[in-house]
């Protein structure tokens, strides 16, 4: 099963550190999230993106998790070579794990 | 219990305009907070400044105020902006003279500044840059411009001394909608339980549309109702700091708990530490009830003191983008494209043009995630995008124009090719004692 069948996820940035929301549909589903989607789990799905550490914060009564990936923007949203300097689209993907 | 109606009028500088006015006319609102500052516009806004000393401010201000002024005015909305950007003062003198040419006498507007941090940069030499690491006085590249994130204290006086329309330089985002709720509800600026709970309403409505279903739909797992016409959100907030959020009735749109989830997440890290000039907001206990079709209420926001530092943004000129683009297709396009690719490598090495890092993307495959493990089928279309980073303008031109001549050099069938040429003025920011920075207010009544 994706995670694009139980969930759903915003990107946002700040500099160089990207941040990937993970928000289940139903609470129901969060523990499932938590155990499946380890930052180690996320740090390996981003490692051709991500350079540096991914660090999870969670938020139970939400049903909802926070991944905040350090060195994950091409060296920022001013100076990056990507298409989608902002990584916005990453969201998206991280909705493309199988677990 | 008193009530405050506070509405998001912009989520960028180039934002919708019709939902504000939808907001305006039919959302019973009180205040309306337009942000529409990022965080390099401030260093562009800075060198049109230096060009014209009567510009730097937004560019769609007047296009703003042409319709927000005259509905201000009429249902006595009080509109809080940082379309000042580099310039406030001046912002001041275009928005009164509008008024003034609409007949809006009596409206009192305010220019908050007093960020600009550009002339004490000298101290701050020794100063870690957070993007690099090192101290400012290494970074590579000329500062344009300093700008400091001032709290609120500038805003609320100006509200003290009954300003309508309020426009700044660069102030925190949440500072344009926790200002006025300090101002009317009289709320301690050391309860920062209050704080964290007027910053919680800032980070919902700072983002214009994406509370309200802009930046959600999902076709088919979250749909949403006409996006076109989609409504700004707006909160209610109650005297204790506890508030609901909703949009107006009849709007595209929809504003739901995972609306508002998504939204607290976004450009947030540590949820239990928001850092702001005038908390560090703690949202990790936030809750959200749908209580009606579009309405949430919003509970559980806290915070604790404010820092003692507060964070500059430099502009610094860093290096040039050249960028190319050409598109191939049918079948054996994606042969041709790498085929190009190669060619364009080799041109910039015999041409010993000199980048400092360049990326190749085949639009369609890899442009946004690398993923070159997975197996793909072959494409009915593919687009070669090129873009290389570099020290002068000269290469940065290189590298479309070596792009552009594939169309009579390359391989077969290439087509619509592109090139732009950026120069690059990059932000680094550094932390600076909170007693150097002191928010100035100037005011102008319409005659």
């Amino acid at each position: 099963m994706k995670l694009w069948e139980i969930a759903h996820s915003r990107t946002g940035d700040k500099g160089n550190i990207s941040n990937v929301s993970l928000i289940a549909y139903d609470i129901k589903d969060y523990e499932l999230l938590k155990e499946k989607v380890t930052p180690e789990v996320v740090k390996q799905w981003f490692k051709e993106i991500v350079k540096g550490e991914v660090v999870r914060y969670e938020l139970p009564q939400l049903g909802a998790m926070n991944f905040v990936m350090y060195d994950a923007l091409g060296g920022g949203v001013t100076r990056s070579l990507a298409l989608d300097k902002h990584g916005k689209s990453l969201s998206s993907y991280l909705l493309d794990i199988d677990i | 219990m008193k009530k405050i109606r506070v509405g998001s009028g912009a989520g960028y500088a180039g934002d919708r305009l019709e939902p504000a006015l939808e907001l305006m006319e039919r959302g019973n609102l009180d205040y309306i907070s337009f942000e529409c500052l990022a965080e390099r516009t401030i260093a562009i806004a800075q060198q049109q400044k230096l060009m014209d000393p009567k510009k730097g401010y937004n560019g769609l201000l007047e296009h703003r105020m042409d319709k927000v002024l005259p509905l201000a005015y009429k249902n006595k909305i009080k509109v809080i902006t940082n379309m000042g950007a580099a310039n406030p003062q001046s912002a001041v003198d275009v928005i009164c003279k509008m008024a003034e040419e609409k007949g809006l006498k009596g409206l009192k507007v305010a220019g908050v500044y007093g960020d600009d941090f550009f002339n004490q940069l000298n101290k701050y030499q020794d100063a870690t840059v957070w993007e690099t690491g090192k101290p400012l006085s290494e970074l590579d590249g000329e500062v344009v411009s300093a700008n400091v994130y001032m709290g609120i204290d500038g805003i609320v006086e100006a509200l003290k001394n009954g300003a309508d329309i309020i426009v700044t330089g660069r102030v925190s985002d949440p500072a344009l909608f926790l200002a006025p709720l300090v101002y009317e509800f009289g709320w301690d600026i050391n309860n920062y339980d209050l704080m964290g709970k007027g910053t919680l309403v800032g980070h919902l409505l700072e983002c214009g549309g994406q509370s309200a279903g802009g930046y959600y739909a999902e076709p088919g797992k979250k749909d949403v109702e006409r996006l076109w016409e989609l409504g700004f959100p707006l909160i209610e907030v109650s005297e204790n700091g506890d508030f609901i959020i909703t949009k107006v009735e009849g709007s595209g749109g929809v504003v739901n708990k995972d609306t508002c989830i998504e939204q607290m997440i976004y450009e947030i890290h540590n949820p239990k530490e928001y850092l702001t000039p005038d908390c560090i907001a703690d949202f990790s206990n936030v809750t959200f009830i749908d209580i009606a079709k579009d309405v949430v209420e919003v509970k559980g926001a806290t915070g604790r003191a404010k820092p003692q530092t507060l964070k500059a943004s430099l502009g610094y000129k860093d290096c040039f983008i050249g960028e190319g683009e050409i598109s191939y297709g049918g079948p054996g396009c994606l042969e041709r494209a790498k085929l190009a690719a190669e060619i364009v490598e080799k041109r910039l090495e015999l041409t010993n043009v000199k980048y400092d890092e360049i990326k190749i993307d085949f639009i369609g495959i890899n442009s946004i995630y690398k993923n070159q493990n997975r197996v793909y089928q072959t494409p009915e279309e593919i687009r070669l995008r090129i873009a290389a980073r570099t020290k002068t303008k000269y290469d940065a031109v290189q590298i479309g124009n070596e792009v552009e001549t594939l169309y009579t050099n390359g391989p077969a069938g290439g087509g619509g090719a592109t090139k732009t040429v950026s120069e690059i003025v990059s932000v680094a920011s550094v932390l600076i004692n909170r007693n150097d920075v002191e928010a100035k207010v100037i005011y102008k009544e319409v005659l």
